[in-house]
């Protein structure tokens, strides 16, 4: 056998934390004293690490995290291999690793051949620039030389259909040119690593559908190594014979994709979790407004959630400056990223709100009736305000099962029942057109 | 396979000035992107490159030659000695302040691809120079209405740039690095950029320095750069301070060593820190 491509031995990556130290709950008051002593000790800390070199970090006592640890695997030339973990679990960091953005904190990786990511689309787009500038900045910045962007130009602008617009700044793009335009660059790279973060979660479906082609023709047909970190299930389970499952920084399982994904699915769901954390969860690139962040999750009903049962949720959020006409939504996807089912406060009853003060807040949501279906789907959350603003949004943030409730007929097979809402039905005689045939005739 | 790269703590110096060769084409992209995106949407564009030096040369010219009467070099007109230093000088304060901040106006590109990082701030000098070539335009044009033409000295002026360049980039680099990881630095920046402008033969010439304290006062390297300059610029007019040029170019290099190994040692923890 060959020596394969990716070969990571005990690779572990350490990352300083600072926290702010817990005052005592008979404290309900800060002294100017305190904040004084603390900020001194605090100095004196910060200054004795400058003089050792060592890296500053922020806040009263410093942990360890462990972003990787231990981390073994070998990936053979031609694999294409998932990633698959929860969030925090250390597949960016990872990659990040892998890509040589940061350096590991201990052990070992050996690449054999050129390695592009892509762990964003259209990095490096400038605004100002034209369509065409930014194809050729974008190229350089992944790793291509100009004589084979120019080789690849037409290619490139033919996948992104924006020939019209190639000498329009990227600003005036609408954000699914500039999307195809990013990807259209990066899915004509040419090395022998391509490792990939989550970049597919974007754009109209038809697109997706073409990235998706364009990746498993890379994979398969031009025998290239891939490294793909995803949410998507269905996209890892289309994509990738294997997988690995990284969980706080260790491998799990590694194995076929399917065994790997099903096995991560059932512990997931079995794990129950009540709050979902959204403050840690990196944001899209668009989101830029942040004014408003979500914070979390609570589920206040059953776990699993239940087909036909009541569903009741409070979402938590933060506010560093005033907001008007704050709407909330959320929504449900199946894997493959197509929503099934939204709900917000604007639909229902225009329910917006202002918050003139930062602070923080939650709202809660109550459906009657859950109507997804027994499955797998992932949760949308978003948050815009009164001039149809953007201010936070967190596609597939976290993974929910619907498991089959009371109501639930017992002939629904799991999986890609959708949403099954109640409806009258009610059966009616017309007209008698013939005997009932019993005898022989 | 021929490249086989190993990623190990403190052991990515081993590629890297092979790999610096091979992003050659990122640094230009970057420097082309930096000029291009410079003056869009303004509205005299280009313009700001030459009326800031021009205009502060006028005061200068005012203030220093006119006010406090001070001498020129040789018989060369006041507002001529000083807009030569001006663009060096210009160069300089520009290019330290443009790298400084690059790194950090470039999160992006360094959390998501990985390049020798140098080349971000060193790509952002060659704005710089851009400016600095296009304030050369205007030299020229004063010194025909002035009348002033160069001597043989003009043809070392590529070699006294270059020094300018080394001169810039050395600091520039050390300050981008720790700029990264202290933010204080961003505070700095503009007040030794003002203040330099002073403390360097900007507004005069470096002859009405004392004679004992000019070596002294040539440790700051933009001393040899500016005198440099002008001797080359105003030919026979100035005459050179060689011992001084000499402990500038020295403190140039050392410099230049410093802020490369500065930024080396703290590079591998930017993606960490930004």
């Amino acid at each position: 056998m060959p020596a394969p491509v990716i070969c990571v031995e005990k690779l572990s990556k350490r990352y300083l934390v600072g926290h702010r130290a817990e005052r005592g709950a008979h404290h309900s008051y800060t002294a100017l004293r305190d904040v004084v002593g603390r900020e001194l000790r605090n100095g004196v800390r910060k200054a004795a690490d400058v003089v050792r070199g060592r890296q500053v970090v922020q806040g009263d006592s410093v942990e360890e995290f462990w972003a990787l640890r231990d981390v073994s695997f070998e990936v053979q030339e031609g694999e294409v291999l998932g990633i698959i973990g929860r969030n925090g679990a250390g597949k960016s960091t990872l990659l990040k690793v892998l890509s040589r953005i940061t350096e590991p904190t201990d052990g070992r990786i050996t690449l054999r051949g050129r390695i592009a990511s892509l762990l964003e689309v259209g990095t490096g787009f400038h605004p100002e620039l034209t369509g065409r500038e930014n194809i050729y900045l974008n190229g350089a910045i992944l790793g291509m030389t100009r004589a084979e962007i120019r080789k690849k130009f037409d290619e490139i602008v033919a996948f992104a259909e924006v020939e019209k617009f190639l000498d329009t700044p990227v600003k005036r793009y609408s954000s699914g040119m500039y999307v195809r335009l990013a990807f259209a660059v990066a899915a004509h790279l040419e090395p022998e690593i391509l490792v990939i973060d989550e970049v597919l979660a974007v754009g109209d479906a038809e697109f997706q559908k073409k990235c998706l082609g364009k990746m498993d023709e890379v994979s398969r047909r031009e025998g290239r190594t891939v490294l793909f970190v995803s949410h998507n299930m269905g996209i890892v389970t289309s994509l990738c014979p294997t997988a690995i499952w990284l969980d706080q920084g260790s491998i799990r399982e590694r194995g076929p994709a399917r065994a790997v994904i099903s096995e991560y699915l059932s512990r997931r769901s079995s794990d129950l979790e009540r709050v979902v954390r959204l403050a840690q969860i990196a944001r899209k690139q668009w989101v830029q407004d942040d004014r408003l962040r979500l914070e979390s999750v609570e589920w206040l009903c059953d776990l699993p959630l239940r087909h036909g049962e009541p569903l009741k949720a409070r979402i938590s959020f933060l506010t560093r400056a005033p907001v008007s006409a704050v709407a909330v939504g959320i929504g449900f996807s199946n894997l493959e990223g197509t929503r099934l089912l939204s709900y917000e406060t604007d639909l229902q009853s225009r329910l917006r709100k202002d918050f003139p003060n930062p602070g923080k807040f939650a709202v809660e949501v109550s459906i009657d009736s859950l109507p997804l279906g027994p499955d797998i789907y992932s949760l949308d959350i978003g948050c815009r305000s009164g001039d149809f603003h953007g201010l936070d949004y967190l596609p597939a943030c976290s993974q929910v099962e619907v498991i089959a409730g009371p109501s639930t007929p017992g002939t629904i097979v799991r999986k890609g029942t959708g949403v099954r809402l109640s409806s009258e039905w009610s059966w009616h005689f017309v007209r008698q057109t013939g005997e009932l045939l019993t005898a022989s005739g | 396979m021929s490249n086989v790269i190993i990623i190990e703590p403190g052991r990515h110096e081993l590629n890297y000035w092979r790999d610096l060769w091979r992003y050659r084409e990122l640094f230009y992209v970057l420097a082309w992107r930096d000029v291009a995106v410079r003056y869009k949407q303004t509205v005299i564009g280009i313009a700001w490159a030459i009326i800031r030096p021009l205009l502060t040369t006028l005061v200068f010219a005012i203030v220093f030659g006119r006010i406090a009467k001070l001498p020129s070099d040789g018989s060369a007109p006041y507002p001529l000695m000083v807009f030569a230093g001006m663009l060096p000088w210009t160069f300089f304060s520009a290019g330290l302040s443009e790298a400084s901040g690059s790194l950090i106006a470039n999160a992006n590109l360094i959390t998501k691809v990985y390049f020798p990082r140098i080349i971000m701030p060193t790509a952002t000098i060659v704005v710089a120079f851009v400016d600095f070539v296009i304030s050369f335009a205007i030299l020229v044009g004063m010194m025909v209405w002035y009348g002033c033409a160069p001597g043989w000295q003009i043809l070392l002026l590529p070699a006294v740039i270059l020094f300018a360049a080394i001169a810039s980039i050395g600091p520039a680099l050390w300050v981008t690095a720790v700029n990264v990881k202290y933010r204080d630095f961003r505070y700095v920046i503009p007040f030794i950029a003002q203040f330099g402008l002073y403390v360097s033969p900007v507004g005069f010439s470096s002859n009405v320095v004392p004679e004992q304290w000019r070596l002294l006062y040539s440790l700051n390297p933009m001393v040899g750069v500016i005198d440099g300059f002008r001797w080359c610029i105003l030919g026979g007019q100035s005459n050179l301070y060689m011992p001084g040029l000499a402990a500038s170019a020295v403190v140039s290099a050392f410099f230049l060593w410093f802020g490369i190994r500065r930024f080396r040692k703290t590079e591998a923890s930017f993606a960490d820190l930004i």
